[in-house]
């Protein structure tokens, strides 16, 4: 079994859970969001439709809870009974795989990155839903585009419900402490930053070991600021590049400030490392935030008080670095009521609905749609500010190429990951571990 | 007369017993019983044990992907592992991790065995308790030992540098190849000692405590009585525990699972958990079949060179010991 950064965000949201839920039943009206005037398609729901839906497991309360309770209010408006079930994370894939190969079950799958992709043909295009949306909220960010769309095209294969990205967290005091006000975009200063922070005890820490989420994240992130990438436009891999040795070279000097360790780390190793103080600063998401706050710990309370939340450092990008995971609803072709199935997203898109959800999730999902971002709880707290902006990156997994089974297997067999580890670790020189990677990613590639 | 009668005799049988239908043959046909009688047992072997095996087999010759029924390949998997350094330090690691948890296991589980054969207060307590990391799921013992490994919050590496100040800084246990390999390999040593010691305890109750008289008799030392009597008379229980005790421990994954995933960087992946990470995260179903299809081999290897290593002594089969 592994921990992973969600698990310990549920841990954090057991305790927030009880404060945060306002009162369920009270029917509240989202009215922070800007919409534009379009007309709504009209989905002629099919005689005695019903649904079964499969989405991921809830890691903060209040994404079941309002999932379900805006669900119970389109039952009750169009009578189409929906069956939602939550499946937990590991399963979801593999019964993913069951669902497109048999053809029965779920109507509706909410999954992962790639996974339209590499179902197209089994999915219910959704376009027209997608451009209402668009139309209606302002636009879609360019990471929903990215993952809904088939490649290169204008077809949504599915419609992308939110993602969650990892941006840095660090200990206010401790940064400026070293004679930073904020983490620097340059690469130089940020390595700058590292070594005084190392010095003063209060180390840089981030993993590069078999940790899915923190690990993936963080050597695209070195990979992105080096402008490097893993294929090119074509799907040619293209990670061995001089690019490529420079991101290793520097990863090489930025592991030399960080606390020892940090290579044995899951997705939780570096939440516990800062929630104790061993480190000041790491990537993460909003879960290591929250679960301080909400800590009965008042020492560790104060340590939420004193963290602060940016962008990860830019480096040689000209757009923010760093990726985010959505979600997406595909819709299946062997479903007999695509219409009801299509108007439930709907129902579920809409402001008064996707508001409440968005807003009680507090930044664990983050809109894939524009107008979104202008609700008024993102400003409630200056840290949520970079979340606020998730999926507005033009990075995915798998950049500059075509979003298929390769990137996702690229990133689950830790190719990227493995190549940086073995190379700050001195086991390979930057030169070998580059061709190595380069040599594994393209077997995937070629099979795709 | 007495041919008349048995003429009659015959005439009668032949009137009463109609000549046998083909059925009746048929089931009177021995070698077709003896088959039909197998049918369920085989039956039962094709649907849970020859079908995943020949599916197994069947995708390590598929490109097959998660999502994708893939197309049969030939060798492809298996010559692209032959060149995949990774597969071959899965392959180097599992040796060694089964060779050495082994015989750790083995060398602590018969001294355990042996102590707790004596008479001591509490015997039936304190063999319950001992078979306790044998009960406790792995995923959860391995969770304990993930925190013993932890970078920062170690109870080892707490003991050593915060109560006896005997290092200045926490232990690096998973972080860098040797020392995670040997971590694992300790971690497993603790699981698999309850399973060696109770079974070999087993095999110890059955020796005849006259023996021992015999040799005390005689003069006999301790190591004399361990050497001769103890060991032989061990052999037959030893053997199938170290047969049992090496596929477990070649097959190993949920300890390398939980604690490393087979970091840092792929130098503690053994042959199970490199095939899952390739075939169900990684989607690459046919490369993680071939991966595991070629566990088969050493699996086979391993258990006959301990069942003829250790188990067949001519004293096994009733004749005289060399």
């Amino acid at each position: 079994m592994a921990i992973t950064r969600r698990d310990s965000l549920a841990l954090g949201a057991a305790a927030l859970g009880v404060s945060s839920i306002p009162i369920i039943g009270a029917h509240a009206t989202v009215d922070d969001v800007p919409t534009a005037d379009v007309k709504p398609p009209e989905y002629k729901i099919e005689q005695g439709a019903s649904l079964d839906m499969i989405r991921p497991a809830k890691f903060v309360e209040p994404d079941e809870v309002y999932w379900k309770k805006n669900t119970e209010e389109f039952s009750k408006k169009t009578g189409v009974e929906v069956k939602v079930d939550f499946l937990s994370w590991e399963d979801l894939r593999p019964q993913l795989a069951v669902v497109a190969n048999t053809g029965a079950g779920a109507d509706l799958f909410v999954s992962f990155g790639a996974d339209p992709h590499i179902y197209a043909d089994k999915l219910v295009e959704m376009t027209d839903l997608a451009e209402y949306l668009g139309a209606k909220y302002g636009g879609w960010y360019d990471l929903a585009m990215l993952y809904g769309r088939k490649w290169n095209t204008k077809n949504w294969l599915a419609l992308p419900l939110g993602g969650g990205t990892g941006p840095v967290m660090y200990r206010k005091s401790w940064v400026n402490e070293v004679g930073y006000n904020e983490i620097p975009n340059d690469l130089e200063k940020f390595l700058d930053l590292c070594q005084k922070l190392q010095k003063s005890g209060h180390p840089f820490g981030m993993s590069l070991g078999h940790a899915l989420g923190d690990a993936n994240g963080f050597s695209e992130w070195l990979l992105w600021t080096h402008n490097a990438f893993v294929v090119d436009q074509n799907g040619k891999v293209a990670l061995d590049s001089k690019e490529t040795i420079a991101a290793l070279k520097y990863a090489t000097e930025l592991q030399k400030t960080m606390i020892p360790g940090t290579l044995t780390w899951n997705d939780v190793g570096n939440n516990q490392a800062y929630q104790s103080g061993a480190i000041g600063m790491t990537f993460n998401g909003v879960s290591l935030y929250y679960s301080m706050l909400k800590s009965p710990d008042p020492k560790v309370n104060a340590m939420a008080a004193d963290t602060q939340v940016q962008d990860t450092p830019y480096g040689f990008s000209t757009r923010k670095p760093m990726t985010a995971a959505p979600i997406s609803a595909m819709l299946f072709k062997h479903s007999k009521y695509p219409n009801a199935a299509k108007e439930y997203i709907r129902f579920m898109m809409e402001k008064d609905q996707y508001g409440m959800w968005l807003s009680s999730c507090l930044g664990y999902w983050c809109q894939p749609l524009k107008a979104y971002s202008k609700m008024n709880f993102w400003n409630s707290d200056p840290k949520l500010k970079p979340f606020s902006a998730a999926l507005d990156s033009p990075f995915y997994d798998g950049y500059k190429g075509p979003i298929s089974s390769a990137s996702a297997a690229v990133i689950a067999n830790y190719t990227v990951v493995d190549m940086f580890a073995s190379v700050v670790t001195g086991a390979s020189a930057p030169e070998a571990a580059a061709k190595q990677a380069a040599r594994a990613a393209e077997r995937y590639y070629k099979k795709a | 007369m007495s041919t008349t009668t048995s003429d009659v005799g015959l005439q009668q049988l032949t009137f009463v017993r109609k000549p046998d239908g083909l059925v009746t043959r048929l089931f009177d046909y021995k070698p077709f019983l003896v088959f039909l009688c197998m049918l369920p047992t085989i039956g039962l072997l094709v649907v849970f044990l020859t079908y995943p095996l020949g599916l197994g087999l069947w995708l390590s010759m598929t490109d097959a992907t998660i999502g994708q029924p893939g197309e049969f390949i030939g060798l492809d998997n298996f010559l692209y592992l032959l060149e995949d350094p990774i597969f071959w330090m899965s392959v180097t690691n599992t040796i060694f991790y089964t060779t050495v948890a082994t015989a750790g296991k083995f060398v602590l589980g018969l001294w355990l065995a042996m102590l707790l054969n004596h008479h001591i207060p509490f015997k039936a307590f304190l063999r319950a308790i001992v078979l306790l990391p044998w009960i406790v799921p792995t995923v959860l013992s391995s969770i304990a030992w993930w925190w013993i490994y932890s970078p920062q919050f170690s109870i080892i590496s707490y003991i050593v540098v915060d109560v006896l100040h005997l290092k200045d800084h926490y232990i690096n246990f998973l972080g860098t190849p040797w020392p995670a390999r040997w971590s694992l390999i300790a971690a497993n040593i603790w699981r698999g000692i309850p399973f060696v010691a109770i079974t070999l305890l087993a095999g110890l109750q059955t020796i005849s405590p006259s023996l021992y008289e015999a040799a005390l008799l005689d003069g006999a030392s301790g190591w004399q009585k361990f050497r001769r009597i103890t060991v032989p008379l061990l052999m037959p229980i030893l053997a199938v525990a170290l047969t049992l005790s090496v596929l477990f421990t070649f097959s190993d994954f949920q300890l390398v699972y939980a604690i490393t995933r087979g970091g840092p960087f792929n130098t503690t992946h053994l042959m199970a958990t490199l095939a899952f990470q390739r075939a169900i995260p990684g989607a690459q179903l046919g490369e993680g079949a071939a991966i595991a299809v070629s566990m088969i081999p050493f699996l086979i290897g391993a258990t006959l060179l301990c069942f003829f290593g250790v188990g067949r002594r001519k004293w096994q089969q009733g004749e005289a010991n060399d």
